[in-house]
C-alpha cells in the first residue's frame, strides 16, 4: 500500500509544480472549476433549506454572473473551509470563492483577485442584554469566533478577552443562545444573516475592523487571475454587484469603496510566517491532549469494570442494559456521540462545559470497549481457578480480587494498552467542540500559516512523544509478568 | 455415634438427564471413604456436591451442625456454605494451583483471606507444610515449572493450611504417572491418617484402595452397589 502511494505521489509530483497555466484550462474545459464548503455557508454558499439539493449563496450569484462574462460554465467543487487553500494549491479546482479574507499569511501561497466585498466583524449578544457595546465592553468574558478568522485575530490582540474559536459558524450562535459564551464576534455578512431574524440574539455596536474578501487563485496563474478581475470591474461598474449584495441585504455604504480599491492592487508584501510563535501553542495544546486523555482513561477503566461486572454477574436487568449501552456506544461515531453531548443535550436543559463533555464523551465512548476487553479476560481463566479459590471458602468477590483479576490482567493488559494508545490519538476529535486541545491548535496555526507540512510533521511528533511511553510501559509490565511467571 | 457426614436423598441432574438419583450415606468421623466405580457415572458430580461446587436439585448434605439443602438460596446462605468448604477443601483432578502466584502464596493465601491468619503465622505454618510434603525448596517457584506430582503436594499443602475436618479427593491418581501414583498415596496416607476424614472418588481404586477403612462401589447414577468396611 504505502509504496503505491508514493508511487503515485511521484508521478503526480510534476504535474502539480508545473501545472499550466488555470486560464488554458477553463478555455479548454468550457468550465471554471471553483471551490468553497457549504457547511455552515449561509449566506454565501449553502444548500437552499427549501430544496437542499440546490446550492445558494451570495458568492454562487458572483461566480456565475462572472462565468457568463467568461462565456464558461461554472462548477462548484466543495471542500471543507480550512481546506480550501491547500485543494486549490493541489489543482482541485482553480479558484476560491468564499468568505477568504485576503491576509499576508495567505499571500505568502496564493494569489488574490481584486476585492468583491468590504466587511468588518460584528458584536452579537442575548437579546436584554445591555453591557457590551465596544469591543473593550467585553474584557473578561468570552466570545465565540469562527476558528482562524479576522475576527478571532482581533480578540485576540486583546489579552483581557476570551477567544472561544468554533469551527462553522452556526454554532456560535448556538451556544451564544444558551450562554456558553457572552457574545459572538463574526463577519457582518454571517451576522446579518443568522442573527437578524433571531428570536434570542441581537447585533449591537458598530462594525469593528475591516477586511476585503476576494477569489483566491494559484500564482501560476496570472492570467486566469487577470480575466477575474476584468469581470469582477465589470460587475461594479455595472451595478450587478451591487445589486446581487442588495437581494441578500448585505449592502454597506462601504461597498462604494470597492470601485477604489479595484485601481489598486491587491498585492501586500508576503513573507513566510514565523513558526516559532505556534510552538509553545501546540505544546499547551499538548498538555490539553494529556489531561483530556488521562481523565477519560479513568473514566473508561471504573466504567468499563461496572459494565464488565454487570454483563457477567448480574441479573438479567443488568445483564440486558449493560449489553445495549455496549452495543450503543460502540456502533455509532464517537463524533456523533461528541455533537449529542455538547450541542444536543442542551435542548434537554443539560448543558456541559467542553472540558466535562470532552472527557465524559470519550471515556463512556471507550468504557465500552474495555468493559468488552475485561470480559474476554477474566473468560480466559480457567473455571478451575474461581473453584478453587470458593473450595478454600473464599467468597466470590475475593476469589475475583485475588484469584481471578490477577490471572485476567495478563490477558487484558495489551489489547487496553492498544485501546488506550487510539484514546488518545481520538481526542482530536473532542476540538469540534471548542476545546483547544492538539489538533485544534495545530488546524488553527495550520490554516492561518498555510505551512500545513512543518507544522503537521511536528503536531505528528508530539502526538508519537505523548503515546510511545505507553507502548514502552505497556510492554515492560508484560514481560515483568511473564519472568515472573516463568522463571526458574 | 453421630456421623460427620449425612447425606439424604441427594439427587442432581443435568438438562434432566439423572447423574445422582437418590444418594443416602453416612460416613464416620476418620473414615478414609474410597468411591469406586467407571468413569461417567457421576462420581466427580457427587464429591462436587458435598460442598455445593455444584448445586443439587433434592435432599441435604449435614456436615457435622451444618446443612447444605436442595435449591437454597447460596447468596442468603453462603457463610454456611463457605463454612462447609473450610472444614472439607477440595483436591481437584488437575490440582487448579493459582497460576499467578509462588508455591508459597498458594498455601498462604486462604488462610490469611479466609482464616484472617496473620501472615507471618500463615508462613510459618505453609513452610511447614510445605516441608512435610517435601517441596520447602521449592516455596519460591511459581506451579508452571512443577511436575504433576510436586503440584498434588502443593494442592495438598494448600487444602491443609485451611485446618480442615475432611478432604475431598477427585481422581487424586489420575493424571499422574505409575510411580507417582504410589508416592502421592504414601504421601497422602503419612499426612492425614487418623486424623482426618476423607473422601476419595477414583476409577482406578488399586492405588488406594491400601489406605482405605471403607471401599463403596458405585454403578450408573451412583447408586451403591457394595459397602465394605476394612481393618
Amino acid at each position: 500500500m504505502k509504496k503505491i502511494t508514493i508511487i503515485i505521489s511521484i508521478l503526480l509530483w510534476p504535474a502539480v509544480i508545473f501545472a499550466d497555466e488555470a486560464w488554458d484550462t477553463v478555455r479548454a474545459e468550457n468550465e471554471l472549476r471553483w471551490g468553497a464548503d457549504v457547511n455552515g455557508g449561509a449566506p454565501y454558499v449553502f444548500c437552499d433549506p427549501e430544496d437542499p439539493k440546490r446550492i445558494i449563496g451570495f458568492e454562487v450569484d458572483i461566480v456565475n454572473a462572472i462565468a457568463r462574462r467568461l462565456n464558461v460554465k461554472a462548477r462548484l467543487v466543495i471542500v471543507p473551509w480550512d481546506q480550501l487553500v491547500p485543494a486549490l494549491l493541489r489543482g482541485d479546482y482553480d479558484v476560491v470563492f468564499n468568505g477568504l479574507e485576503v491576509t499576508k499569511d495567505r499571500f505568502a501561497t496564493i494569489d488574490f483577485t481584486i476585492p468583491y466585498y468590504i466587511f468588518s466583524e460584528q458584536i452579537t449578544v442575548r437579546r436584554g442584554e445591555d453591557r457590551f457595546n465596544l469591543l473593550k465592553d467585553l474584557r473578561g468574558y468570552k466570545v465565540g469566533v469562527l476558528s482562524a478568522s479576522l475576527a478571532q485575530r482581533i480578540i485576540e490582540q486583546d489579552a483581557h478577552i476570551t477567544a472561544v474559536p468554533y469551527p462553522s459558524p452556526v454554532e456560535v450562535y448556538k451556544d451564544l443562545e444558551i450562554g456558553r459564551v457572552d457574545a459572538a464576534f463574526q463577519d457582518f455578512p454571517i451576522a446579518s444573516w443568522y442573527v437578524t431574524p433571531s428570536p434570542k440574539l441581537k447585533n449591537v455596536g458598530s462594525p469593528v475592523g475591516e477586511g476585503i474578501y476576494a477569489a483566491g487563485v494559484r500564482k501560476d496563474s496570472p492570467v486566469l487571475e487577470e480575466k477575474l478581475n476584468e469581470a469582477i470591474k465589470d460587475l461594479i461598474s455595472s451595478g450587478e454587484l451591487e445589486s446581487i449584495f442588495r437581494n441578500w441585504n448585505l449592502w454597506t455604504d462601504r461597498q462604494h469603496e470597492l470601485k477604489e480599491r479595484a485601481a489598486l492592487s491587491t498585492r501586500v508584501f508576503a513573507a513566510k510566517a514565523p513558526l516559532g510563535k505556534y510552538i509553545p501553542l501546540l505544546l499547551k495544546g499538548a498538555l490539553i491532549t494529556i489531561a483530556i486523555s488521562f481523565l477519560a482513561m479513568v473514566l473508561a477503566v471504573a466504567a468499563g469494570f461496572v459494565l464488565c461486572m454487570g454483563k457477567l454477574y448480574g441479573g438479567s436487568a443488568a445483564r440486558f442494559i449493560c449489553n445495549v449501552y455496549i452495543e450503543i456506544m460502540r456502533g455509532t461515531p464517537l463524533l456523533i456521540q461528541l455533537y449529542l453531548l455538547y450541542y444536543g443535550l442542551p435542548n434537554l436543559g443539560i448543558q456541559l462545559n467542553a472540558l466535562a463533555a470532552a472527557v465524559l464523551g470519550i471515556g463512556l465512548n471507550y468504557a465500552a470497549y474495555e468493559a468488552e476487553i475485561y470480559r474476554a479476560g477474566i473468560l480466559s481463566v480457567p473455571a478451575g481457578q474461581d473453584e478453587a479459590a470458593l473450595s478454600l471458602g473464599m467468597t466470590r468477590s475475593q476469589s475475583m480480587r485475588y484469584v481471578i483479576i490477577p490471572q485476567a490482567l495478563r490477558t487484558i493488559f495489551p489489547p487496553s494498552t492498544n485501546d488506550f494508545i487510539a484514546l488518545f490519538k481520538d481526542t482530536s476529535l473532542v476540538s469540534i467542540i471548542t476545546v483547544s486541545e492538539l489538533t485544534r491548535v495545530y488546524s488553527q496555526a495550520a490554516t492561518t500559516t498555510y505551512r500545513f507540512l512543518e507544522l503537521g510533521l511536528m503536531t505528528a511528533f508530539l502526538y508519537f512523544l505523548m503515546s510511545y511511553p505507553l507502548s514502552v510501559l505497556s510492554s515492560r509490565m508484560e514481560k515483568r509478568q511473564y519472568a515472573a511467571i516463568h522463571q526458574n | 455415634m453421630q456421623p460427620f457426614i449425612k447425606i439424604e436423598g441427594l439427587s442432581k441432574s443435568f438438562n434432566n438427564n439423572p447423574v445422582i438419583s437418590d444418594m443416602n450415606l453416612e460416613i464416620g468421623q476418620r473414615e478414609i471413604l474410597v468411591l469406586k466405580g467407571p468413569s461417567g457415572i457421576g462420581k466427580s458430580t457427587f464429591l462436587r456436591c458435598l460442598t455445593y461446587l455444584t448445586p443439587f436439585e433434592k435432599g441435604s448434605v449435614r456436615v457435622g451442625d451444618l446443612r447444605l439443602y436442595a435449591a437454597m438460596d447460596s447468596r442468603k446462605e453462603h457463610e454456611t456454605i463457605r463454612l462447609v468448604r473450610r472444614r472439607m477443601p477440595f483436591l481437584f483432578q488437575f490440582f487448579n494451583l493459582f497460576g499467578h502466584l509462588t508455591v508459597l502464596d498458594n498455601v498462604t493465601l486462604g488462610p490469611m483471606k479466609v482464616l484472617n491468619e496473620n501472615p507471618r503465622h500463615a508462613r510459618d505454618n505453609a513452610m511447614e507444610l510445605l516441608r512435610r510434603v517435601g517441596l520447602d525448596h521449592k516455596a519460591a517457584a511459581y506451579p508452571g515449572l512443577l511436575s504433576g506430582g510436586q503440584c498434588q503436594r502443593v494442592a495438598i499443602a494448600r487444602a491443609l493450611a485451611m485446618r480442615p475436618q475432611a478432604l475431598l479427593l477427585d481422581e487424586p491418581t489420575s493424571s499422574l504417572d505409575p510411580d507417582t501414583k504410589r508416592e502421592m498415596v504414601d504421601v497422602i496416607a503419612d499426612l492425614v491418617r487418623e486424623t482426618l476424614t476423607m473422601l476419595i472418588v477414583t476409577h482406578e481404586a488399586a492405588f488406594i484402595e491400601r489406605i482405605a477403612t471403607r471401599i463403596i462401589s458405585l454403578g450408573p447414577r451412583c447408586a451403591i452397589l457394595s459397602d465394605e468396611k476394612r481393618r
